[in-house]
């Protein structure tokens, strides 16, 4: 199991590798002189010629890279101008608030779309199966920033349950249950989308397994039929459904920019729209790859936990 | 009579676990050297359990897999590079008759590729031809405008012995051509490819893993194991009286009504990636000594033309 | 294409998906027709107006300008930028999936290693990326979202050329002398088109949501242009005051969306051949029940268990396919009975029907009677089917990796197995697993207990599957084509494990197989069947040495036994009939040398007692 995991953490290496050269590729298509368009409104001489140095962008596009690389290892991901300070403060700030919002969204959608996934295919045509399906569909075609204000509509100006946006409340805030009660929509909003995906294609993983000979196999044993699904079934979906879990993350954290929009969450998602619009092109670039970064050793744990599940590929 | 077919030292190895920059983290023998003889006109008959490497040989020699060493000569001529070069010479006839067949084309189109392809013909050149073929595989021409899911196994086995001869070669692999279809249409099946036999003056390489069907279609059968022949010899002799304890324990294992169940050798093929160094039975072998687990014994001549690869052969 | 619109067509989701995204195709492409009002002439004075007022049908923004005109011209926009992203990826993912698939090798590891590299970033960083690299506007967010979207195409259309470029046609072709771009283009294309298609209709929802999401964020149409995403985006600020100038555009992605999914699942469902037969349902705890008549009378008989006149059948749409036709059948105490018959004849059908194992639906028992000791178990509730299963009447299958639970260690298994029908203790039951699993002889049986399935060799695997049928000491064990997947050698150890233990334990054996030799070497009685039903019975060496019925006969013919020799075989002309198109009287008739004008007409009675035929003229005399 170690040398399972030890392997996986080497064979990150060059995906992060990668990572670093797309986004380095993507940010060398900018037009124009690089630190100029770099620094858009805060193009003082002074600047210009700090970039310079620090970025190495006069020199060639391949010295540039290790230079960015170098830097990042030692923990300098550059500075924000429009903000005035390191690019890796601003963005662990922010991005602790993501991983709460986000993580509470991914578990949300992890358990009920396995839950609603497992009824659906074990009351297949029944009425649950038929209630959940047409959920799955709305689920699925709503717009989550639509729904986030809908939400903020319903429940918070006209019903008053919920605050309308923020992490804690500006006064007497900062408490668990403050926090929670803030979490609440936006962690919802976000979760729908990903819950309806992860249930129709547990539905669909399910319908498969039950079909398989094994199943026959317990049922002819004498197994019953909660164990059969809960168990024999559900289980060997799971090797299918925890690659979906692991893709859905990434459109949990990816929907997380728009939510956080919507509800003035103080995530990494929001500040990365901010940067684009002010052109902090530093920051956009160093957000970036950190959450890439972080994204990347999500997946690894998902391997890991297929792996466990999965005794066929744990060599 | 003169030869169709020989291979000499035939070999091939599969990567197993392919890396991007380095060596591949192991090798398996999917085919040791492997020389044989297929003589014009004869029927030789290639036995064998799962896993032993007779689609890999089969496959070596019409041309869709290159060899890792060894030669293959046809009609002496020795092969060509491409399938394409093979088509024209030697064909194959698949295991699974439906997949076989591409499911987006009709029939007619399906037989007239190798037409077009190797032969180069003209349109009602080709018309001819086909309606030729489909008779002399007793199929009824308004099939040909068809497409295969509407095939019964049977049907779909016959479509593709009309490809083979389509192509116009004088030599047709056929691996396992009837495994996968039912014992009432088997028959049906063998009984044609031995008109065809008669009929075309063609040669067969028949592979199978069921003895009594090799042994009711083959003058001559070759008996695989682990990748290398074990023993070679007259259809008639070969199962009757085995020289090699192999063969011996396959014919003794399979189902014969009126006998009691036998051949009770137990142990398992041995790790391809790991051969042994020595002979590759002697882990289920009752007469096996020091020397079957150290050397490697060769095939050769027990009596007639009888060989098999063992260092101490049974007797008849 | 007929039978992909007739598909469609049935399916009501679908065709309301259609009938919505039609109104709403309908409507923009006769926008530029309507009377409407420039969608960007800003008139300050009219600012949020409420919907049906003066003139406004759905009211204004907060510049005053007409939101219907808006909402048109938007859904134009949001709708041509969708599905153009959709074809980009959708076009440039196929082509890249094809060749690394195709060609495979090196070239697919560098393509793959690259795409993974695209899909280890959550996707709208890279489209943030994409856009902050290229500055906001649509076009360049339509570029993001393809770009993003490719990866996804190009992974799942490698994976079906991968599957196809390994089928047999693509050899035969290369034998038949076709190139690669020959191959690749009339071999390979077709049979990966669909697949694209479904990839398409099912994401052009999706990429009209990511589209519209970068517009809302402000990145992707810029003012005064407006796509239905910016209509959404700016009217945030004043949701609260004027949320109708929200709720407009946003309900218009909702309805596009959603109708797009359903049109989308349909064509996915239509296309997919797998949905086709309405294969994709979940098979039942039990068989389903539908019994007309009443069963027959129970006959004192000293049988562990007996099939009365048993009927199954699939209904499947408005076909019914009769795969057990009525069939009776005895087992004694002790004995071992082989069934026999080709392919599709009906007996794994017959053998699942005694527990209720038939996949249901399609599947329903729909007469007769199976009595275990004397009481019927068709129609049974399903706590007592389930008490009896595996603990009275145990089944083998014949594929044992397929039926072994593959994420189990066989130990599990086995202690699953005991543990359903015994209250004992865990450490009881792993020592009772190991002495089953020496039982059937696996050496070093306390290390592989720990064993996965795909550890073991196949004829280990079905010692642990024989090992399970054994481990409540059954009456009656039920072994379905127990051997057919092993090799020759293997095969006769695990039969001779077989009949070493039905010796030992005097448990009675029904064996399936198509092989007369293990019938042969195995059983005491055999029946035969043909199209569903049984059509001779009687002691192995009376119908191998001497068989009534012309089918048996002739198949006993046409199947050659070692040691014969090189010889001309006796094939049967034709094919077994349809079983949802059984002719009239005897099944067999029109491949029957024999048959006459009545074999076609009247109903032909299984006879005799003991011995049975289903024959008026059957070649050796029963009675
Ligand atoms: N799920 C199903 N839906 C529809 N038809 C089915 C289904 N399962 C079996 N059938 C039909 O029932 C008939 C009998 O099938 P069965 O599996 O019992 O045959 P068999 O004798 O066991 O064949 P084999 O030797 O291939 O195992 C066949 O015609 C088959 O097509
Ligand atoms: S060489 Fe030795 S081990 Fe091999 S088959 Fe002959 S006797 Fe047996
Ligand atoms: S009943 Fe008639 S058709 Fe049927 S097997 Fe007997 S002789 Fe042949
Ligand atoms: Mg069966």
């Amino acid at each position: 199991m170690g040398g399972y995991i030890l392997k996986r953490l080497v064979s990150a290496v060059p995906v992060l590798l990668g990572i670093t050269v797309i986004v380095f590729a993507i940010m060398s298509l900018i037009p124009g002189d690089p630190a100029t368009a770099i620094l858009g409104s805060y193009a003082t001489p002074e600047n210009v010629e700090k970039l310079n140095r620090d970025l190495g962008l006069d020199k060639p596009l391949v010295q540039q890279y290790f230079i960015w690389i170098g830097n990042m290892l030692q923990g300098d991901f550059g500075r924000s101008f429009a903000l005035n300070r390191p690019v890796l403060d601003e963005v662990l700030d922010r991005f602790s608030a993501t991983l709460v919002l986000a993580g509470a969204a991914f578990i949300l959608c992890a358990v009920l779309g396995i839950i609603a996934g497992v009824i659906s295919a074990a009351r297949q045509y029944g009425w649950a199966d038929r209630a959940i399906t047409v959920a799955v569909i709305l689920g699925i075609s709503i717009p989550s920033f639509f729904l986030g204000m809908m939400m903020i509509l319903f429940f918070a100006v006209r019903l008053k349950w919920l605050p309308v946006s923020g992490m804690y409340a500006i006064y007497g805030g900062g408490d668990l249950p403050d926090l929670l009660r803030h979490l609440a929509m936006p962690a919802i909003a976000l979760s729908l989308v990903a819950t309806g995906v992860v249930a129709r294609l547990s539905r669909a993983a399910m319908l498969e397994v039950l079909r398989q000979d094994f199943i026959r196999t317990a049922r002819a044993k004498g197994v019953g039929e909660g164990r059969v699904i809960w168990g024999h079934a559900l289980r060997a979906a799971m090797v299918s459904i925890i690659p979906v879990l692991g893709i859905q993350a990434g459109f949990v954290l990816s929907g997380a920019v728009y939510i956080e929009i919507v509800f003035q969450w103080p995530g990494v998602g929001r500040m990365l729209v901010d940067a684009i619009l002010k052109r902090d092109l530093l920051l956009v670039q160093g957000g970036v790859v950190f959450v890439a970064a972080c994204y990347v050793f999500f997946n690894i744990v998902v391997d890991v936990a297929q792996s466990l599940l999965d005794p066929r590929i744990r060599t | 009579m003169s030869l169709a077919l020989e291979t000499r030292d035939l070999t091939k190895t599969f990567d197993v676990g392919k890396r991007l920059m380095r060596p591949p983290k192991a090798q398996v023998h999917a085919v040791h050297p492997t020389s044989l003889n297929v003589e014009n006109g004869e029927t030789l008959g290639i036995v064998g359990e799962s896993g032993c490497g007779k689609s890999t040989l089969a496959r070596m020699l019409v041309g869709l897999l290159p060899p890792t060493s060894g030669t293959i000569e046809i009609e002496g001529l020795s092969g060509g590079s491409s399938p394409a070069d093979f088509g024209r010479v030697i064909q194959y006839v698949f295991q699974d008759p439906v997949s076989s067949l591409n499911p987006r084309k009709t029939i007619r189109q399906i037989l007239e590729a190798p037409l077009i392809h190797l032969h180069g013909m003209g349109r009602t050149e080709r018309s001819a031809r086909i309606d030729e073929i489909f008779d002399s595989v007793s199929l009824r021409p308004e099939f040909l405008d068809r497409y295969p899911h509407e095939f019964s196994g049977g049907q779909a086995q016959r479509i593709g012995i009309a490809r083979a001869l389509a192509a116009n070669a004088r030599i047709l692999v056929l691996d396992e051509p009837v495994s996968a279809l039912d014992v009432s249409v088997q028959a049906q099946v063998l009984n044609l490819l031995a008109d065809l036999k008669d009929e075309l003056g063609l040669t067969y390489l028949f592979i199978s893993h069921d003895l009594a069907v090799v042994e009711a279609v083959s003058d001559r059968v070759a008996v695989l194991y682990f990748g290398a022949v074990v023993e070679e010899g007259r259809a008639e002799n070969i199962f009757a009286s085995p020289r090699h304890p192999y063969t011996r324990l396959l014919a003794e294992s399979a189902p014969v009504v009126g006998r009691p169940i036998g051949g009770q050798a137990q142990g398992e093929l041995p790790d391809p990636m790991n051969p042994p160094p020595g002979c590759a039975f002697a882990s289920r072998c009752p007469r096996a000594t020091d020397i079957c687990r150290t050397d490697r014994p060769e095939l050769r001549p027990i009596e007639g033309d009888q060989r098999a690869a063992c260092h101490h052969p049974l007797d008849p | 294409m007929s039978t992909f619109i007739k598909l469609l067509a049935r399916n009501r989701l679908a065709i309301f998906g259609a009938a919505v995204l039609g109104v709403i195709i309908l409507l923009i492409v006769v926008t530029p027709l309507l009377p409407l009002p420039d969608p960007d002439a800003t008139a300050t004075a009219d600012r949020f107006k409420r919907p049906f007022s003066d003139g406004f049908i759905l009211g204004t923004d907060h510049l005053g300008r007409d939101l219907l005109s808006r909402l048109l011209w938007g859904t134009q926009l949001s709708l041509a930028v969708g599905l153009a992203a959709a074809l980009i990826a959708g076009t440039v993912g196929a082509a890249i999936g094809i060749v690394a698939g195709y060609f495979g090798g090196r070239i697919d590891n560098v393509i793959m290693r690259a795409i993974d590299m695209l899909m280890a970033f959550p996707y709208i960083l890279l489209a943030l990326a994409i856009v902050a690299a290229l500055g906001p506007g649509l076009l360049n967010a339509l570029y993001a979202v393809a770009a993003v979207n490719i990866p996804f195409f190009a992974r799942n259309v490698r994976g079906v050329t991968v599957s196809i470029a390994h089928k047999e046609f693509v050899d035969a072709a290369r034998l038949s002398g076709m190139g690669h771009i020959r191959i690749l283009t009339t071999e390979i294309l077709p049979n990966v088109l669909p697949v694209v298609i479904i990839a398409m209709s099912t994401t052009i929802g999706w990429m009209i949501l990511e589209t519209a999401g970068l517009s809302f964020l402000g990145l992707g149409s810029q003012p005064p242009q407006a796509d239905l995403g910016s209509m959404l985006g700016e009217a945030r600020a004043a949701l609260i005051t004027a949320p109708h100038t929200s709720i407009v555009p946003g309900m218009m992605i909702l309805l596009i969306v959603m109708s797009v999914n359903l049109l989308g699942d349909g064509v996915r469902d239509a296309l997919d051949p797998r949905l086709r037969s309405g294969a994709l349902s979940r098979p039942m705890a039990a068989t389903l029940v539908r019994r007309d008549e009443t069963p027959p009378e129970e006959a004192e008989t000293e049988a562990v268990l007996s099939l009365e006149n048993l009927q199954t059948r699939f209904e499947v749409g408005s076909r019914i396919y009769r795969a057990v036709g009525g069939v009776s059948l005895a087992i004694n105490p002790g004995e071992c009975v082989g069934l026999i018959g080709e392919s599709g004849s009906g007996k794994s059908v017959t053998a699942l029907s005694v527990m209720g194992l038939v996949a249901s639906p399609p599947g329903i028992i729909t007469g007769g009677a199976v009595r275990l000791n004397g009481q019927d178990l068709i129609g049974a509730p399903y706590r007592r089917l389930r008490a009896l299963r595996g603990d009275r009447v145990a089944y083998i299958f014949q594929d044992p990796l397929s039926t072994l639970h593959p994420l189990y260690r066989v130990g599990d298994q086995l202690t699953e197995a005991i543990r359903v029908h015994h209250r004992i203790s865990r450490d009881a039951a792993h020592e009772r697993a190991v002495k089953l699993l020496e039982d059937v002889r696996i050496p070093n049986a306390r290390a592989r207990i720990r064993s996965y399935p795909h550890e073991l060799s196949g004829g280990m695997r079905q010692r642990v599957a024989i090992a399970m049928a054994l481990a409540n000491e059954p009456e009656v064990i039920i072994a379905d084509e127990p051997t057919t997947a092993l090799d020759v050698t293997v095969q006769a150890q695990i039969l001779k494990l077989l009949d070493d233990l039905r010796r030992d334990r005097g448990v009675s054996i029904l064996f399936i197989t198509h092989d007369f030799g293990v019938v042969g070497q195995l059983c005491d009685r055999v029946a035969v069947m043909y199209a569903g039903r049984i059509v001779e019975e009687g002691t192995t060496a009376e119908v191998l040495d001497a068989p009534a019925h012309p089918y048996t006969k002739r198949l006993i013919a046409c199947v050659p036994e070692l040691g014969a020799g090189r010889r001309e075989l006796h094939a049967i002309p034709g094919l077994p009939p349809a079983v949802d198109q059984l002719p009239h009287g005897c099944a067999f008739a029109p491949r029957c040398h024999k048959a006459t004008g009545l074999c076609a007409t009247s109903e032909i009675e299984l006879t005799g007692t003991g011995r049975k035929v289903r024959c008026i003229l059957p070649e050796e005399d029963v009675a």
